[in-house]
């Protein structure tokens, strides 16, 4: 009998052992799997920043051109210096630069070189200091595009492309005096959108999405706790809440181009207000971003444990006082997280503001809700669209630029969620 | 349908000599069963009458009267889902926050009905303190804890004199001593006991009639439990308090007088030493000699 019951145990330990071993087998097939799995998807986001970075970093510096300019009396009366013919200097300086280039052609091929953006730079400076007039100064102006490719290797050395051998040598004996030099792209960070890629700059678009986006923030974040609020602390559940339930969870997942016409069809074609302007823009994303926010803000309010609402109700706190008190702070921050991820989305979102026609080309930096402007995502997207290959690299720069912002808002929803929060 | 009949005969057969069911039946024409002992008092402090409290259709109390008195500390028990909280929440209208949940009959504190349209509920908790049963302090200091409900009443005209109702409160719920060097460091950072003491204390700070307290010690360990049940013991000459607890000991050594509850119904109120040492209800008798429960 002692014997049988042993043995018995004794298989029961041995069954155990085996299926342990097989668990354990489990466990470590598993385990490989999601390292598998978080390899594969590193692996891709590798790739992708790695080809955005490559593509985008370069469109970070610029190359310039060391001219000398007399900056001739006769050319700057100072009655009309506004209207003065500033890209007569640059050619007046190259063509001292190079006195044996004789010929339209030659020379408008000698002109080619330096941007249009250099007249402007000259005017800048002139109009800033009129002691300028009449003196003789080295200055590096920034230059062609196509010339800043073939410096960056983007463009083969090679006659009958995009330059013909005379502008290759050129360019061979600038380099050779030294000067031609790369420098930090500022012009970048501190333009708006331009034709010209070697003039093009985000600062247009960028300042478009803060407008945008402060007005979606100030907009929905409010209105999208409060309403949560009421409907989690104060609404009676019943077919009602339900049914409202149901249509904001519809809300959140109606694609953003719908979100768009609506913004056309009500902001703008019958409340009559403007086009392209970051008014509309952020009432659109406000729109997008409300259901995100409310879901969001809901989920933090139920996980407030009620003994806090408990505690508060059985002291005679009245609701208001109980919400305000105890569970709006509860929930703030994941009511912030929330919002901050809906407005990451906001900020990446491009078809509703197509719609509303923030697509436009806009050279002037907005600076109000009712000035023409576009956002960073639709700037890649007109930029990407764009036939010059320096668009190329700019296209990629404001991807990263894009992609810093995103990182920086979900970043600060982490340590505003850290900040706030609270055990209890 | 099977279920309502058993409680009705159970209900109706009294101790000494059960009758035969089929009789008991037919004598009882309602399902309420008659409270045995003394439920009605003669100066009450709180006086409830025929109260039934449904969750949407479903009967959680079944017409309950009851008197409590003065300065009196009366236990609750019964078993689990009997109805005690329910029955408890009902006096500071705390029912009123579920919605499916509905009370009728009529409660009086100090002979004013508290379901009084134009009573407000804020005034009601302010006389009706609650204790719960899982310590609940705020997720704020231990002084904020304290000073939330005059803080809300207005009961302080100054700093000084909010500071010297969280100083009492806190001495008359026997936590100053541990806590007096860090007032400003996280209620929720005490112990299990701490944390409750300074409930109770958030509660008499409001300065209260009557403190509901629903198995206050059910989550505490024995010594914690003996602190608090010394403080209801002091805090008897100041408050009327009601107590729910699942510890037969813990109503004998506490309450003057205790109530069994059973599946809704009240089945029997006696003063505490008579209910356990010569129950009349013979449901009563089962619960405490351990028959089930
Ligand atoms: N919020 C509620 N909704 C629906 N039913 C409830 C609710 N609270 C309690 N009940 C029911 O009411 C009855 C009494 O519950 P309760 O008063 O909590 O019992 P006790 O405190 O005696 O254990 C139980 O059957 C319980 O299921
Ligand atoms: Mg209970």
């Amino acid at each position: 009998m002692t014997k049988s019951m042993g043995s018995d145990s004794s298989t029961v330990i041995e069954r155990v052992e085996r299926g342990l071993s097989r668990r354990y087998r489990a466990e470590k097939r598993f385990r490989l799997i999601g390292v598998g799995a978080i390899i594969l998807s590193l692996f891709f986001l590798v790739i992708l920043f790695g080809d955005i970075l490559i593509k985008g970093l370069p469109a970070f510096s610029q190359t310039q051109i060391k001219i000398t300019i007399f900056f001739d009396p006769e050319r700057l009366p100072l009655d009309k210096l506004e209207s003065a013919d500033f890209e007569a200097l640059v050619k007046s300086g190259l063509r001292s630069m190079f006195p044996q280039v004789r010929g339209r052609r030659s020379k408008r091929a000698l002109y080619k070189l330096v941007s249009s953006g250099a007249a402007y730079e000259l005017r800048k400076r002139v109009l800033h200091n009129h002691d300028l007039i009449g003196k003789t100064k080295d200055l590096w102006l920034i230059a062609d595009d196509e010339l800043d490719l073939l410096l960056k290797g983007d463009i083969a050395r090679v006659p009958g492309g995009r330059f013909n051998q005379q502008q290759l040598d050129w360019i061979e004996k600038l380099e050779r005096d030294g000067n031609l030099r790369q420098r930090f792209n500022l012009n970048f960070f501190t333009s708006g959108d331009s034709r010209d890629p070697e003039l093009a700059g985000v600062l247009g678009s960028l300042s478009g999405t803060v407008l945008t986006l402060m007005l979606t923030f100030l907009l929905s974040f409010p209105i999208g706790i409060g309403a949560a609020v009421y409907l989690e602390e104060f609404l009676k559940k019943g077919r009602f809440s339900d049914f409202l339930e149901v249509n904001i969870n519809n809300l959140a997942a109606v694609p953003s181009i719908i979100f768009g016409l609506l913004g056309l069809g009500v902001f703008i074609n019958f409340c009559g207000l403007p086009r392209s302007a970051p008014l509309v823009g952020g009432l659109v994303l406000t729109l997008m971003t409300l259901p995100t926010i409310i879901i969001s803000s809901r989920a933090a309010i139920k996980a407030v444990p009620p003994s806090v609402r408990e505690a508060a109700l059985g002291l005679g706190a009245s609701r208001m006082q109980t919400v305000f008190h105890h569970v709006i702070p509860l929930a703030m921050p994941g009511m912030l997280t929330g919002a901050i991820i809906g407005m990451a989305r906001a900020l990446g979102e491009t078809a509703p503001l197509l719609m509303i026609g923030m697509v436009a080309f806009i050279v002037d930096i907005p600076k109000s809700f009712n000035a023409a402007a576009t956002v960073l995502p639709v700037q890649i997207y007109l930029w990407a669209d764009s036939p010059e290959r320096a668009f190329q690299a700019r296209t990629s720069a404001a991807i990263i630029i894009l992609l810093f912002f995103l990182i920086l808002m979900n970043a600060s929803a982490v340590y505003l969620r850290r900040k706030f929060e609270r055990r209890w | 349908m099977c279920t309502t009949m058993k409680k009705r005969l159970d209900c109706n057969s009294l101790n000494p000599g059960a009758a035969s069911a089929v009789s008991d039946e037919g004598l009882n024409d309602s399902n309420r069963c008659q409270t045995v002992g003394e439920p009605l008092l003669e100066n009450p402090r709180i006086s409830c009458r025929e109260i039934d409290v449904f969750y949407g259709k479903k009967q959680a109390i079944n017409s309950v009267s009851l008197d409590i008195g003065h300065n009196e500390v009366i236990a609750m028990i019964g078993p689990s889902g009997c109805g005690k909280s329910t029955f408890l929440r009902c006096i500071n209208r705390m029912n009123d926050t579920i919605d499916s949940c509905r009370v009728s009959g009529s409660i009086l504190l100090d002979g004013q009905d508290i379901n009084r349209p134009d009573l407000d509920v804020v005034l009601l908790r302010a006389r009706v303190g609650m204790v719960f049963q899982k310590p609940n302090p705020f997720p704020k200091s231990i002084r904020e804890n304290v000073a939330y409900g005059p803080k809300i009443h207005g009961l302080a005209r100054n700093k000084a004199e909010l500071e010297e109702i969280v100083t009492t409160s806190l001495q008359r719920a026997g936590l100053w001593d541990e806590v007096k060097d860090r007032l400003d460091e996280p209620g929720t950072g005490l112990s299990g006991g701490q944390q409750q003491r300074l409930c109770i204390a958030r509660t008499i700070a409001v300065s209260p009639e009557v403190i509901l307290m629903d198995e206050p010690c059910s989550a505490l360990d024995p010594i914690a439990t003996a602190k608090i049940e010394d403080l209801i013991t002091e805090l008897r000459d100041k408050f009327t308090i009601i107590i729910v607890t699942h510890s037969m000991q813990q109503a004998s050594r506490i309450s003057q007088r205790t109530a069994y509850f059973h599946l809704g119904d009240l089945v029997e109120v006696s003063s505490t030493s008579q209910l356990f040492t010569n129950p009349k209800h013979k449901l009563t008798e089962d619960y405490i000699t351990g028959r089930f429960g």
